[in-house]
C-alpha cells in the first residue's frame, strides 16, 4: 500500500500542512461517511432486536398498555417449543421451502440452460420472463387469488380444459389438499426467473476452452454435463438456494394475500402465525419470543449454509 | 458463423432450446396479461364463465378504482343528467360519482415513501460504500457482515418492536416512519451493490485529482461520483422497487395517512365481493412502472438481486 503516489505524496507533507490542504483526514472521513449509516442500522434494527428479546421475557401485551409487565422467564420460549401448533407451523414452511426450491432449481436452471444456446432473440425473452419477480407480491398475489377461482377462475378453467374435469370440482385455496401446492405455485412462477438469471451467470462464467478440451479428449455431451457443466455451475446455483432460502423463510405478503395461512392453519407458515399472535391476538411476550426463535433459525441455518457453500466454492 | 466451433450449438439444438424457452415466456404472460385484460372488462365480463378473452373493452374498472359512488332514485338520474363519459358508465348501474376514491392518494404515499427513501438510502449508502471502499475501516468486514444480517431477520420479527418504538415517537402511520423504516431496509442493498461499482472504479483518478490539489471531499465528489452515477442510478431502481412493493410493514403499521398502495389494492371492494375489473385496474397502474423499470435495468439485473454477490 505505502507504495502508492499519493501516500509517499502524504508522508513528505508535514502533517498540519495536510490537514489544511486535505481538510479532514481519511479516518475522520470514513467514520463521518460510515456513522450515519451504522447509526440507522442500529435503530431500525439491532435496537428492536434487543428490544424484542427483552420482551420475549415478558407477558406484555402491547394493546394494554397500562397492564402490570411480569418477567416470566424462559416460559414463553417453553411453551412455543412444546406446542404442537408450532411444529405444524414448521412442518408448513418446510415444505413450501423444500418444494419451492426444488422447483425453481429444476426450472431455472433448465430455462437457464436452454436460453446459454444462444437462439436469436435470447435476450428479449430472457427480459419477459424475468418480470414477474420484480412485481409486488401482495399485488400479484391477490391477483392470483382470483385465477384460482374454482368457477370463474382461468387457473381452474385451463386445468379443466387439460385434464377434463369439471372447474369447479376443485378449490386450490379452498382444499386442505390443494392449498399447500397452490402457495407453491404463486411462488415458482413469481421466483424462477431468479434462479434462471444465477444460472445463467454460472453459465456464461464457463470458459469454451473447457468445453473444447473436453471435445479433444472425446468426452461425450452428457459426460461434458456432468463434470463440466454441473460443477461449475454449483456455486451459483447453491448461492440462488441461499437467497431464495432466506427469503422463503421469511415468506409473509404472497401467502398472506393467496390463503392468509388457511384453510384451517393448513398454509400458515411461521411468519404468519407470528403475525396472529403479535397483532391479532396481541400477546406481544410471546410473539417476540417466537420471533428470537424464528431470527436463530434462519441464522444459524443460513451460517452453516454458507460454510457448505465456501467449502464448494474453494474445490 | 464461418469457422467450425465445437461449443457452438447446432441450429436444431437452438431452435429447440428457442422454441421451449419462449413456450415458457408466454406461460408465465397468462396472469399478466390477465390483470391488463380485467382491468377493461365490465363486473359481469370478469366473472363470467367460460372466462372470456374477446370482449367489449370498458373504462369502468378504473372509474369504479378512482371514484366513490352511490346509488340513487331515478327521479335524482333524471333530474342530473350524466356530466361526462364517466358520469354516463355508472348510470347504467343507477349510480352517481360523489367523488374520488383513495386510490390515489393511498399511490402518492407510495410515491413519496418510495422516493424518499431511495433518496435517504442512496445518500447514506454512496457515502458508507465510499468509506468501505476506499479507507482502512476497522474490522471492516464485520460491519459489512452486519450490514447484511440486518436483512435476514422476517419483516414481521421486526415489526413488533418497532410498532412500539413508532408509537412512543408519534411516528405510526407517518410518511416519515416509513421513510426512516425503507430506509433501514434498504441501506444493506445499497451499501453492497454501491461498494461494488466505487471498487471498479480505478483508484488512479482520485489520486491524480488529490495530487492535483483537491481535497478528499472534492475528489470524492467531483471525481468519484460522476464515475459511479450508472451504478448510483441502478442502485437507486432497486431501492425504489424494493420500497413500492414492500407489503408486510406497510400492511402492519399503517391504516389511514401514510398507507402505501399494496395493502389497499387488495381491499377495493365493489358490489357483492371484490370488484376484479377495478382491483385489476389498480395493479395495472401499479405494476407497469416496475414493469418499465425492469427492462432499463436488465443489464444490472442479475446484481441488483444478488447484493452485488455475482456481475456480469
Amino acid at each position: 500500500m505505502s507504495d502508492r503516489t499519493i501516500d509517499r505524496v502524504a508522508q513528505a507533507t508535514p502533517v498540519r500542512a495536510a490537514r489544511k490542504i486535505r481538510g479532514l483526514s481519511d479516518r475522520a472521513i470514513a467514520w463521518i461517511f460510515i456513522s450515519p449509516t451504522i447509526f440507522l442500522l442500529l435503530a431500525i434494527n439491532i435496537f428492536p432486536l434487543i428490544w424484542t428479546i427483552k420482551l420475549s421475557f415478558t407477558n406484555f401485551k402491547a394493546n394494554r398498555i397500562g397492564r402490570e409487565i411480569k418477567d416470566v422467564g424462559f416460559r414463553n420460549y417453553e411453551r412455543i417449543l412444546t406446542d404442537s401448533d408450532t411444529w405444524l407451523n414448521m412442518q408448513a414452511t418446510a415444505h413450501f421451502l423444500f418444494w419451492t426450491i426444488f422447483f425453481q432449481v429444476l426450472i431455472g436452471f433448465a430455462l437457464a440452460w436452454l436460453i446459454n444456446k444462444k437462439f436469436r432473440g435470447n435476450d428479449l425473452w430472457t427480459t419477459i420472463i424475468v418480470l414477474p419477480m420484480m412485481l409486488s407480491p401482495a399485488v400479484v398475489g391477490n391477483f392470483w387469488k382470483f385465477l384460482y377461482q374454482p368457477q370463474i377462475g382461468l387457473f381452474n378453467y385451463i386445468i379443466a380444459w387439460f385434464t377434463g374435469k369439471d372447474p369447479s370440482s376443485f378449490e386450490m385455496l379452498g382444499s386442505v389438499q390443494l392449498a399447500p401446492w397452490s402457495i407453491v405455485i404463486v411462488d415458482t412462477w413469481m421466483w424462477t426467473p431468479f434462479v434462471m438469471l444465477i444460472c445463467l451467470a454460472g453459465l456464461r462464467s464457463i470458459p469454451d476452452y473447457i468445453y473444447e478440451a473436453a471435445e479433444v479428449d472425446r468426452a461425450s455431451k452428457l459426460r461434458q454435463f456432468f463434470t463440466i457443466t454441473i460443477p461449475m455451475v454449483l456455486p451459483f446455483l447453491m448461492l440462488a438456494v441461499l437467497f431464495r432460502g432466506i427469503e422463503n423463510f421469511k415468506m409473509f405478503d404472497l401467502v398472506v394475500q393467496l390463503t392468509g395461512g388457511g384453510p384451517g392453519s393448513t398454509t400458515e407458515l411461521t411468519s404468519i402465525n407470528l403475525k396472529r399472535e403479535a397483532f391479532e391476538k396481541w400477546r406481544t411476550g410471546y410473539a417476540s419470543a417466537y420471533a428470537i426463535i424464528l431470527f436463530v433459525t434462519v441464522f444459524g441455518l443460513a451460517s452453516i449454509y454458507v460454510k457448505a457453500l465456501n467449502r464448494v466454492k474453494q474445490r | 458463423m464461418s469457422s467450425f466451433s465445437v461449443t457452438e450449438p447446432s441450429n436444431r439444438s437452438k431452435w429447440i432450446a428457442g422454441f421451449l424457452v419462449i413456450s415458457y415466456a408466454l406461460i408465465t404472460m397468462i396472469p399478466l396479461v390477465w390483470i391488463l385484460l380485467t382491468g377493461f372488462k365490465s363486473p359481469a365480463d370478469a366473472i363470467s364463465y367460460p372466462p372470456k378473452v374477446v370482449f367489449d373493452p370498458t373504462l369502468e374498472g378504473y372509474v369504479n378504482l378512482f371514484t366513490t359512488r352511490t346509488r340513487q332514485t331515478q327521479e335524482f338520474l333524471n333530474a342530473n343528467p350524466p356530466q361526462n363519459w364517466a358520469d354516463e358508465i355508472v348510470r347504467q348501474y343507477d349510480m352517481v360519482i360523489v367523488g374520488p376514491s383513495k386510490f390515489g392518494e393511498r399511490f402518492m404515499n407510495s410515491v413519496i415513501i418510495g422516493f424518499g427513501s431511495t433518496f435517504l438510502s442512496i445518500f447514506l449508502g454512496t457515502l458508507a460504500a465510499y468509506a468501505f471502499s476506499r479507507f482502512k475501516v476497522p474490522l471492516k468486514d464485520d460491519l459489512l457482515f452486519f450490514i447484511l444480517s440486518t436483512r435476514m431477520m422476517p419483516p414481521v420479527a421486526v415489526a413488533i418492536p418497532i410498532f412500539l418504538m413508532f408509537r412512543n415517537l408519534g411516528l405510526s402511520d407517518t410518511h416519515l416512519g416509513m421513510i426512516l423504516l425503507y430506509t433501514g431496509v434498504n441501506i444493506s442493498l445499497a451499501v453492497w451493490l454501491l461498494k461494488g461499482f466505487i471498487d471498479e472504479i480505478p483508484r488512479e483518478y482520485e489520486e491524480a485529482a488529490l495530487i492535483d490539489g483537491y481535497t478528499r471531499f472534492q475528489a470524492f465528489y467531483k471525481v468519484v461520483l460522476p464515475q459511479a452515477a450508472t451504478g448510483i442510478a441502478s442502485t437507486a431502481i432497486f431501492c425504489l422497487i424494493f420500497a413500492w412493493n414492500e407489503y408486510a410493514f406497510a400492511v402492519l403499521l399503517t391504516s389511514a395517512t401514510a398507507q402505501t398502495a399494496p395493502p389497499f389494492i387488495p381491499t377495493i371492494i365493489g358490489v357483492g365481493g371484490l370488484d376484479w375489473p377495478a382491483v385489476a385496474a389498480g395493479a395495472t397502474i401499479f405494476l407497469i412502472p416496475v414493469m418499465i423499470f425492469t427492462i432499463l435495468m436488465r443489464k444490472h439485473l442479475l446484481r441488483g438481486i444478488t447484493f452485488g454477490a455475482v456481475r456480469k
